[in-house]
């Protein structure tokens, strides 16, 4: 058991109760801030079917970023995809290999490359684009170079220079008993597992929260039906029910 | 016409995506509203101006200003939500009418947007806390309060960026928030909150009193006798009437705005619908959109309700009006429902499109298309009834309704390029609290890419005029488009094309004068 070892799995640990509880913490507060007005972008689905639909086409297929930019919508496209790929793959690392996760590891680990070519995509545009160069700062960049640089350290194992996956293994289900194993000495794996628990970490104070964001937008998740049904948030009822025009008039009970 | 630089047409229907062009509309913004204008709206007033004339910003105005932020961003699940989640992926870099047609970067969504992002991520953000070059944060000075100013009055809040959005992020909310917490330290904009003080005192944006009202009205009833023969009602006040019309205040005076409020009348005559409007509500406009604020908007539009109760009325219909018709459709139930109290036959409030297209679907009403026959007609998609609404009872009945009605009035119609109508609209260039001559070089750049759609359908399908339903848009294209080589009279109202063809039958209105009741002619009594 090396020292290296037992920093990684307590890195791991750490890195993964800051993701769950920090998302989850994150979407609470975002559950408990009021909508006060009916603001889906129009035509919106007149149903709460037609809204599972609507976000379906947007979560699935980009459908706003396909009408808003071809080249955009296709490296974001390429890169989303594979990495779902990808990560399918990679949850060999945590349970017993059935036929679905036989059957997907070579797309699993072909996809790397597609994901890393999306990003380069994305990163020539913040690169290329004048406009785009404009609102990009640091940390969009590195947000970039970080997933990049995971992509290609997964390569690397996975095309060249191949670690000992059975130990990969045995630490990552060891760390799920609170059982230690340790991690094969390689400075690529090393690297590889350094760069995603940053990812991990930095994720509920990064804009990857686009990613449980996306549900919670108002414009995309409201149901157009205004005039059948009437929408009050509590604050707006509050004002009503005291018949005070003003917030600042409102008695907090 | 003052000279301004006004953007070469290209003729292909479309703007080419510009270069940008930093500080290109670098300006102090729009006038600056007085302590008291500020006051009437419930905003805070202890401000004033300094020798030069110029107004200061109230005292802890930092303090002040990151409050109000804070305060909106637990009010707001869209502007706490908007703030956290952009990528900045670039998708709607292009997509602002004033950028394409300024090329000033931050007039870009994305850019807009990150001078408030910048500012929230600098206090309210880990990341921007202690890492706030990395992140792209900055100190809130009176810089970036003077930025803000600027630029969130260069959005019309036509939410064409949030189509376009991945997250469906809308920049109207983003710069509506702005405009409330630029309210609450002394730089509200004269133009919008002169107009909001004016509908709370005497009741419309015009400031156009009773008397002054009826006056119109029964001119325009004489207008219309005149032409047809025939006395259709312009009825304010009437109590028991059965819908009240809310129109913008425009609708009473200006061209071509006039001439559909006339096509309403002729409508509701014909079909034997009594109306009326309201004197205390004679406004369907509501500016506290414009400032995103709530309470201003609510007292605003529970004028609204009190009118309907007060005439006791079964319906409530509105006239042409783009964001008048965003709050009413999918606002009014929210702000001043509910509305229990009106026939619940009809949905609360009705566009009077859906009134119009409904009785020639019934055919309640006789039509002679070849009345519009010298006129070749497309449509302006208005951005709050495009995005922000819906007319009849399937998505997108904003677009058929009134292309229906004007097919059904006309015989020449056609769309413009498919990437400028619908929900891809662009603004006219004047909409969201902009349309004040303090931002004249702003509204005719941003009218740039309707202009260029305009001349593409001129040239290519021999389009003569471009129909709108919105009081802003109509006022904009009229001083806007002759800088551009058109006339003012190619804008034309939906209503007043309605107007034209509708052939009346009906030779005496079911709803008699109020003074002919009694008597014929007691003239002498008019106020002296």
């Amino acid at each position: 058991m090396t020292f290296v070892s037992i920093l990684y799995g307590l890195l791991f640990w750490a890195a993964t109760l800051v993701l769950v509880g920090g998302v989850g913490r994150r979407i609470y507060f975002y559950l408990q801030i009021p909508v006060p007005l009916k603001i889906p972008t129009t035509p919106a689905p007149i149903t709460q079917s037609g809204v599972v639909w609507r976000m379906f086409r947007e979560v699935v297929f980009f459908q706003s970023l396909f009408r808003a930019n071809k080249y955009t919508w296709l490296f974001a496209f390429i890169f989303h995809m594979a990495l779902w790929l990808v990560l399918l793959r990679h949850t060999r690392y945590f349970m017993e290999v059935g036929a679905f996760l036989s059957f997907i590891q070579p797309f699993g680990k072909y996809a790397s490359f597609a994901m890393v070519f999306g990003l380069a995509g994305l990163l020539a545009r913040r690169i290329l684009v004048d406009r785009v160069r404009y609102i990009s700062a640091p940390s969009d960049f590195l947000m970039l170079a970080l997933l990049i640089a995971i992509g290609l350290s997964g390569i690397l194992m996975s095309f060249v220079a191949s670690t000992d996956i059975v130990m990969v293994k045995g630490f990552f289900r060891g760390l799920m008993t609170f059982d230690f194993h340790p991690l094969p000495a390689s400075p690529i794996l090393l690297l590889h597992l350094l760069l995603v628990a940053i990812l991990m970490l930095v994720f509920p104070i990064s804009k990857l929260m686009h990613a449980p964001g996306v549900f919670l937008s108002p414009t995309r998740n409201q149901v157009d039906n205004p005039r059948e049904k009437r929408h009050i948030s509590q604050w707006a009822l509050e004002l009503e029910q005291q018949q005070k025009t003003y917030l600042d008039e409102v008695k907090n009970g | 016409m003052a000279d301004y630089d006004v953007p070469k047409l290209n003729g292909e229907g479309y703007v080419e995506i510009p270069t940008i062009k930093p500080d290109a509309m670098a300006g102090k913004g729009p006038y600056i509203a007085k302590p008291d204008f500020q006051k009437a709206l419930h905003f805070p007033s202890d401000f004033q101006a300094d020798e030069q004339g110029k107004f200061e910003l109230v005292p802890d105005w930092k303090e002040r200003a990151l409050a109000k932020l804070d305060d909106l961003r637990h009010r707001y699940r869209s502007l706490q939500l908007y703030l956290d989640i952009c990528v900045k992926c670039g998708a709607c870099t292009d997509k602002c009418h004033y950028y394409l047609g300024t090329q000033d970067p931050k007039n870009m969504p994305v850019a807009r947007q990150d001078l408030m992002r910048k500012v929230y991520r600098r206090y309210f953000t880990f990341a921007g806390k202690h890492f706030p070059k990395l992140v792209g944060a900055v100190d809130l000075t009176e810089e970036v309060i003077d930025d803000w100013y600027n630029y969130y009055h260069q959005c019309s809040q036509c939410r064409r960026c949030s189509v376009y959005c991945p997250y469906g992020i809308d920049t109207a909310e983003v710069s509506m928030a702005a405009r409330e917490i630029l309210d609450h330290i002394g730089r509200g904009s004269k133009y919008n909150n002169e107009i909001i003080g004016k509908v709370f005192k005497v009741g419309n944006n015009l400031g156009l009193p009773q008397p002054a009202l009826a006056d119109t009205l029964e001119g325009l009833e004489e207008d219309v006798e005149a032409d047809t023969g025939i006395k259709v009602r312009f009825p304010l006040d009437e109590e028991g009437a059965e819908v009240l019309l809310v129109t913008p205040s425009a609708d009473f005076f200006a061209e071509p705005h006039v001439d559909g409020l006339m096509g309403y009348a002729k409508v509701f005559h014909e079909a034997g619908i009594s109306w009326t409007l309201s004197s205390y509500a004679s406004e369907g406009a509501n500016f506290g959109l414009f400032i995103g604020s709530y309470e201003n908007m609510r007292r605003i539009a529970l004028r609204i309700r009190e009118a309907a109760i007060k005439l006791k009325v079964k319906r409530i219909v509105f006239g042409e009006c783009g964001h008048a018709w965003r709050v009413a459709y999918s606002f009014l139930n929210t702000l001043a429902g509910p509305f229990d109290f009106l026939d619940p036959k009809y949905p609360v409030p009705q566009h009077i499109l859906e009134v119009t297209w409904g009785l020639i679907q019934d055919g309640k009403l006789t039509i002679d298309k070849t009345q519009n026959d010298d006129k070749v007609l497309t449509f302006h998609d208005s951005c709050n009834v495009a995005r922000g609404s819906r007319m009849g009872d399937k998505p997108g009945g904003q677009f058929e309704y009134p292309r229906n009605v004007i097919k059904a009035v006309c015989n020449h119609f056609v769309d413009m390029p498919a990437d400028t109508i619908h929900d891809a609209t662009y603004c006219c260039g004047g909409g969201g609290g902009l349309l004040t001559d303090d931002l004249m070089e702003l509204r005719i750049k941003g009218a740039q890419p309707r202009m260029e759609a305009l001349k593409y359908v001129t040239e290519q399908q021999g389009v003569t005029h471009m129909a709108a339903i919105c009081a802003i848009c109509k006022s904009q294209f009229t001083k806007v488009i002759p800088y551009y080589g058109f006339k003012m009279d190619q804008i034309v109202s939906v209503h007043q094309l309605v107007s034209k063809a509708l052939v009346l039958q009906r030779q005496v209105s079911v709803q008699a004068r109020p003074d002919e009741d009694d008597d014929d002619d007691e003239d002498d009594n008019d106020d002296a």
